[in-house]
């Protein structure tokens, strides 16, 4: 009964099904924000869902040059890894479906798959535009990754786990005794999010599928169902980041009120982040790949090891 | 990286909006060789002119461009004056010259969301193609059209304004040159936007004049150079206006140069309304076009256009040659492509303003290493144009 239950909780609530819903919802939100801010009507809500089954009742195609076995499997690939690593996010209450001591290293890694697979997609594809699409994936891993892990890591040394339903739960109260912390908490997540926007490849960091240049880089040559594993795995990895976000630096499902329900103060709060990621995105333009890494190595890598120094000179230093 | 790889774009890329063919050598994300390779969109309009008469050819010329429309019309309606030795009334000058800048101020915007666009900043590209409208619409009350306006005629205009007109213009021009100075702020502060266009393509001012650039991008070069103030049509010589220019020579010189056009172009129409002299719009031309050949420049929102007709005293045209301002740019842009990145390349392609399908001509593919062309005698070429299944 108990293992039923598990298997339950991981395939519908709140582990595949939910994650799908809340993905497609979650890129309707996106592109119909994006819209407004851009002065469009956007999409209708059933626009991810319909694209979806577009995709998957069309041909797929094969090109005769790539290597069939690993073109096919790749997207898959992306896909079950974000989906696994949403198992750990707490959604609902705390701990989440699966937890256990570290698995922030874990959710952290899973979440470098898709990129990873990514350029994999680039090299396999065998076409110009899909290689220089994976070439600029793996390169502007370089950029983000680093001050993502940091930022992800900052509240872990703070409460000195790593787990993170147990970040989630802890963290609140913590900020609340004490408020000194909220400084280096408030840069981690700022360093988070805008790394989130290039892990998620969006603007400005669309660097390796900018379409003007490269069409539509790594994703070129898919088409059909492979195609639609890509996108819905893409929309997966943007609720898992914000997910992950919310959980680690503001408190996941914990509520802001005593009697709202875990779930509603987790999609708020979700939400919220997708509205920044959103809002980021309509404000700016696309940046080169050069200017990405130098952005990356001379903003983003030293802000997260501010926030880091902060945490750990305020513990040893006994300030508080 | 020392491997080399050549980048194809074009005809079909959605980096361009018309077919052209561009073949770049890159090693990396530097270009080290760039070829542009034209005649996917030649449409015989000017073997098409010498088919029709004056007044057929200045609707045929009106459709060369799409954004260009009045142009292309005021050329060659000019061009063909001065054969017949035709005075237009200076109520005419005024009024093309009023609907030849609301079309300059559509196109720049139009290259303003363009360009938005390619740096990947669609914010700025549906905002802009939004305040657009308001050129169109304004254009639509004058002329009665969006597009192609209809507006020339042979030896003057066809449509009068009258007061109610005139207030719409002035309402719908003091709300652009609100936005206008917006978008002028967005060009110079927005932090993305400046790190993709300035120092991109530099383009070097004896580059500009020994490559022939024409229009904003010369004068985003720092060259003076405008066809309405150095060899004034229609109302110009009459009417105060400062040419815009930029020292810079990159991307964001030519951008700063269209929007500095864009208010430019607010006060010449406020000023032509202020100024709107009375009379005639048109004075009657002549059937028959004496023998005689003449060359018409008009500033193009793209740079300066130049029309040849030459009459043999029939009423069609015997030869009708036009020079869009594409054609003067493009020989520059190899030198702004060469040793620049491949996410600069789109950008680098709009700053000119590219309109192929204009410049457009038919293309004889030489083979390599010879000279040997494959020539096809008008036989050929009239057997293809009947034959129902291709050859």
């Amino acid at each position: 009964m108990i293992i039923l239950w598990g298997f339950l909780q991981a395939l519908i609530f709140p582990g595949f099904l939910f994650l799908s819903v809340y993905a497609l919802f979650a890129e309707w939100l996106d592109r119909k924000l994006f819209a407004q801010m851009q002065n469009r009507i956007g999409p209708p809500l059933i626009q991810p869902l319909a694209d979806t089954i577009k995709l998957f009742s069309k041909e797929t195609i094969i090109p005769k040059a790539v290597q069939a076995g690993l073109f096919t499997l790749l997207p898959y690939f992306s896909f079950a890894a974000v989906v696994t690593s949403f198992l750990f996010v707490p959604v609902y209450a705390t701990p989440a479906i699966s937890s256990f001591p570290g698995d922030l290293v874990i959710v952290a890694y899973l979440l470098t798959i898709p990129t990873l697979v990514l350029s994999l997609a680039g090299w396999s594809s065998d076409s110009t535009y899909s290689i220089l699409g994976g070439i600029r994936a793996l390169t502007q891993l370089f950029a983000y990754e680093v001050p993502f892990f940091l930022a992800l890591f900052t509240p872990a040394l703070l409460l000195g786990t790593w787990n993170i339903s147990e970040i989630a739960a802890r963290l609140p109260g913590y900020l609340l005794a004490n408020p000194f912390y909220f400084i280096p908490v408030l840069i981690s997540f700022l360093v988070g999010i805008v790394a989130l926007q290039g892990k998620l490849e969006r603007k400005p960091f669309d660097i390796p599928d900018a379409e003007t240049e490269i069409v539509a880089g790594p994703f070129t040559e898919y088409s059909g169902r492979l195609l639609a594993i890509f996108r819905l795995s893409i929309d997966m990895e943007m609720v898992c980041g914000a997910s992950l976000l919310a959980a680690l630096f503001l408190g996941g499902p914990q509520p802001f009120i005593s009697w709202m329900p875990g779930i509603i103060s987790y999609l708020l709060k979700t939400l919220a982040i997708i509205f920044i990621l959103a809002y980021i995105k309509a404000a700016v333009g696309r940046i080169r790949i050069d200017q990405m890494i130098r952005f990356g190595w001379q903003i983003l890598a030293p802000l997260s090891l501010v926030g880091m120094l902060m945490v750990v000179l305020f513990q040893k230093g006994g300030l508080i | 990286m020392s491997e080399r790889m050549i980048l194809p774009i074009g005809p079909q890329h959605p980096l361009l909006k018309e077919p052209i063919h561009f073949k770049f050598t890159i090693e990396g994300e530097l270009i080290v060789e760039a070829e542009i390779r034209m005649g996917y969109n030649h449409r015989g309009i000017e073997k098409a002119a010498e088919e029709r008469t004056y007044l057929q050819d200045l609707y045929l010329t009106e459709r060369i461009c799409g954004i260009c429309s009045h142009v292309h019309a005021t050329n060659f309606a000019q061009a063909t004056e001065e054969i017949m030795g035709l005075q237009i009334p200076p109520r005419a000058a005024y009024l093309r010259v009023v609907v030849g800048e609301l079309e300059r101020i559509h196109s720049h915007l139009l290259w303003l969301g363009v360009a938005g666009h390619e740096v990947g900043y669609d914010t700025l590209f549906m905002v802009s193609w939004r305040d657009r409208e308001i050129a169109q619409d304004l254009l639509e009350i004058i002329t009665g059209n969006r597009v192609n306006y209809g507006m020339n005629t042979l030896g003057g205009v066809r449509k009068d304004l009258d007061a109610e007109q005139i207030d719409q213009t002035r309402k719908g021009l003091q709300e652009l040159a609100e936005r206008t100075l917006y978008y002028g702020n967005v060009v110079s502060n927005e932090t993305t936007f400046i790190a993709r266009v300035a120092n991109v393509g530099v383009l070097p001012k004896e580059v500009a004049y020994s490559s022939g650039a024409v229009g904003p991008t010369a004068r985003g070069s720092g060259l003076d150079y405008d066809v309405r103030k150095h060899l004034p049509y229609a109302a110009y010589g009459e009417i105060p206006f400062e040419v815009v220019t930029s020292p810079r020579g990159d991307v964001l010189g030519r951008a700063l140069v269209r929007v500095g056009e864009l208010l430019e172009s607010v006060k010449i129409i406020r000023y032509c309304l202020d100024h709107l002299p009375d009379g005639p719009i048109a004075v009657k031309a002549p059937r028959k076009v004496p023998v005689g050949e003449a060359v018409s420049r008009y500033e193009a929102p793209r740079g300066e256009c130049i029309h040849y007709v030459r009459s043999n005293g029939s009423d069609k045209p015997s030869r009708v040659k036009v020079r869009a301002p594409t054609m003067g740019n493009l020989a520059s842009i190899r030198h702004c492509l060469l040793n620049q990145q491949v996410a600069d390349i789109p950008i680098i392609l709009a700053a000119i303003d590219p309109c192929f399908s204009c410049t457009d001509r038919t293309v004889m593919l030489v083979k390599e290493g010879t000279r040997e062309a494959e020539v096809m005698g008008w036989e050929e070429l009239r057997l293809r144009s009947i034959a129902r299944r291709p050859i």
